[in-house]
């Protein structure tokens, strides 16, 4: 089973999940290739959470087949990073000690742009930085699939589009699987090959981005358009677009 | 002042100077608290001691009631010339360490297991805790009907008293390490007795040492109640000792020792901490 995939990051059918009478989601199809970066979108409650962490074998599916290639790493919301390690340590998390394995953390940082900071200890770095951190401790393993938990919603907004530009970098020169989860759309577009939205426990939208990247041109104001209508939000830019019935919620939660 | 109102340039003007004026001024005044904090905190102790002299020069106090500071001084020079002093501090320090060792490795032992497994919480954690509530002084005439009149009943004491700053500490520290971080430790892969060695118990040690701080005060507490059943050496001893049954300077002067080792004992832990936990110490604002 484990290798039958070997273009597949992510291959799950008819995937289900249930706490108790509630439905996460049910049927849920999903497949990733190897270097495709994917997003995926979705309202607070709708099962992302749930659904990364069997991704990441925390949790398990109740029904349903799946197969995820390893070697896998991720990027969460917090850095996560261990305040008793420096940060070269930190980095080799996932690493089996060997004698080579400061100059692979080196390196690491080095893509990152954090090798000044690599005694450092975690405590001491900012926001950015330490997420950086976290970022060079999952390309360290070169992971078939990288999962990335809202990686930037807890940076500000300047901080964010710097990482979010390295990101893309870093994915360009490793090319692993990337399955972004995040609340912001224009995050989605801008980075990922593909958005999916998951939304009443199943995937209603799976989308590629192809030509619409650019927010200013009409395919990109349309495919944003049609991502927020999928999250039932009525765009700020788009009042003409909202269909009918559609529940407006914050476009941005807070966490 | 509402005079100065009516002319704005002058009011900026002044209030850059007072300002700057202000900001030397605060400098001053902080150092001058500084000093002043230290003389202070020294003064009331050297008026009570003068007094204490005065009253006892005069003959205010009998010397068989309270002897003076002066006398509690001689005393201790005595006992410091005499060799007593520091053969009882020799047999205070075994004592203690070896119920400290004994305890305190216990108590870190079970924490650790009780932190890491629920299995071990439920085995013995309500044990413990019912245990933890019995003043161990009431123990001392059963430990001395079990281990007799020697050293083990002293060190048991000492081990016991021990055994629960520790575990408690230990445990709760174990158990506030961020599952989130352990949950990423797992997601990349690394074993659980990777992740208990290299992030749980790191990151629990600021809370295990303030578990051996506070049983390294709880081992000095101990160790007046041990020594002073059936012990002939210690400074417990030193202060019960028959003969110094009336003299009050000896008994004072082993009560000064014990305020000394206490605060010795807590310089000792906070420069550990200081030196084994160098991460501990820059975890400033943005700790995560």
């Amino acid at each position: 089973m484990k290798h039958r995939f070997h273009d597949n990051a992510i291959e799950i059918r008819g995937a289900s999940k249930n706490f108790g009478d509630r439905v996460i989601f049910t049927g849920l199809d999903l497949r990733l290739r190897r270097g495709e970066f994917v997003a995926l979108l979705g309202a607070s409650g709708s099962g992302k959470t749930t659904l990364l962490r069997m991704l990441l074998g925390l949790d398990c599916i109740d029904a349903g087949a799946g197969d995820v290639a390893t070697p896998r790493s991720a990027v969460f919301q917090e850095p996560r990073l261990v305040p008793s390690q420096r940060v070269w340590r930190n980095v080799l998390m996932g690493v089996p000690a060997s004698r080579q394995s400061k100059d692979r953390a080196m390196a690491a940082l080095d893509e990152v742009g954090l090798n000044g900071h690599a005694n450092a200890w975690p405590g001491t770095l900012s926001g950015g930085e330490a997420q950086r951190v976290a970022l060079a401790r999952a390309l360290i393993l070169e992971p078939a699939l990288l999962v990335l938990d809202e990686p930037f919603a807890a940076l500000d907004a300047l901080t964010r589009l710097r990482m979010q530009d390295l990101v893309r970098r870093l994915h360009a020169k490793h090319q692993p699987g990337v399955l972004l989860v995040t609340h912001d759309v224009d995050e989605a577009v801008r980075l990922a090959d593909r958005v999916l939205v998951l939304r009443d426990a199943r995937l209603t939208l799976d989308l590629p981005v192809g030509d619409a990247r650019d927010p200013a041109r009409p395919p990109g104001v349309q495919l944003r358009a049609r991502l927020y209508a999928e999250l039932g939000v009525t765009h700020p830019s788009q009042p003409d677009e909202q269909p009918a019935g559609a529940v407006r919620i914050p476009e941005h939660e807070s966490i | 002042m509402t005079g100065l109102a009516a002319s704005p340039a002058i009011q900026v003007q002044r209030s850059g100077r007072r300002q700057s004026l202000h900001v030397g001024e605060q400098s001053r005044l902080r150092r001058g608290r500084l000093v002043g904090a230290g003389s202070t905190r020294v003064m009331l102790p050297v008026l009570v001691l003068a007094a204490w002299q005065l009253a006892s020069a005069y003959g205010l106090i009998n010397p068989r009631t309270l002897e003076s500071p002066l006398a509690v001084g001689q005393a201790l020079i005595d006992l410091t010339r005499s060799g007593v002093l520091l053969d009882s501090l020799i047999a205070s320090f075994n004592r203690a360490a070896a119920g400290l060792l004994l305890g305190g490795g216990l108590g870190l032992a079970l924490g650790l297991v009780a932190g890491l497994s629920r299995a071990g919480e439920r085995t013995y954690d309500a044990l413990l805790q019912m245990l933890r509530m019995v003043p161990f002084l009431a123990l001392i005439p059963l430990f001395v009907v079990w281990f007799g009149v020697g050293e083990e009943p002293k060190i048991l004491l000492i081990a016991l008293a021990c055994v629960f700053p520790v575990y408690l500490n230990t445990f709760s520290g174990v158990r506030n390490v961020d599952p989130k971080l352990i949950e990423a430790a797992a997601v990349f892969g690394m074993t659980w007795p990777a992740i208990a060695t290299r992030i749980v118990i790191p990151l629990a040690m600021p809370a295990i040492l303030v578990g051996i701080r506070y049983a390294m005060g709880v081992a000095l507490l101990s160790l007046v109640a041990a020594e002073q059943v059936n012990a002939s050496s210690g400074i417990g001893y030193l202060a019960l000792n028959p003969r110094a049954a009336l003299r009050t300077d000896i008994i004072l002067g082993v009560v000064l020792i014990y305020s000394v080792l206490g605060l010795a004992v807590d310089v000792l832990v906070r420069v550990i901490q200081h030196f084994a936990l160098p991460w501990h110490r820059n975890l400033g604002g943005n700790a995560r």
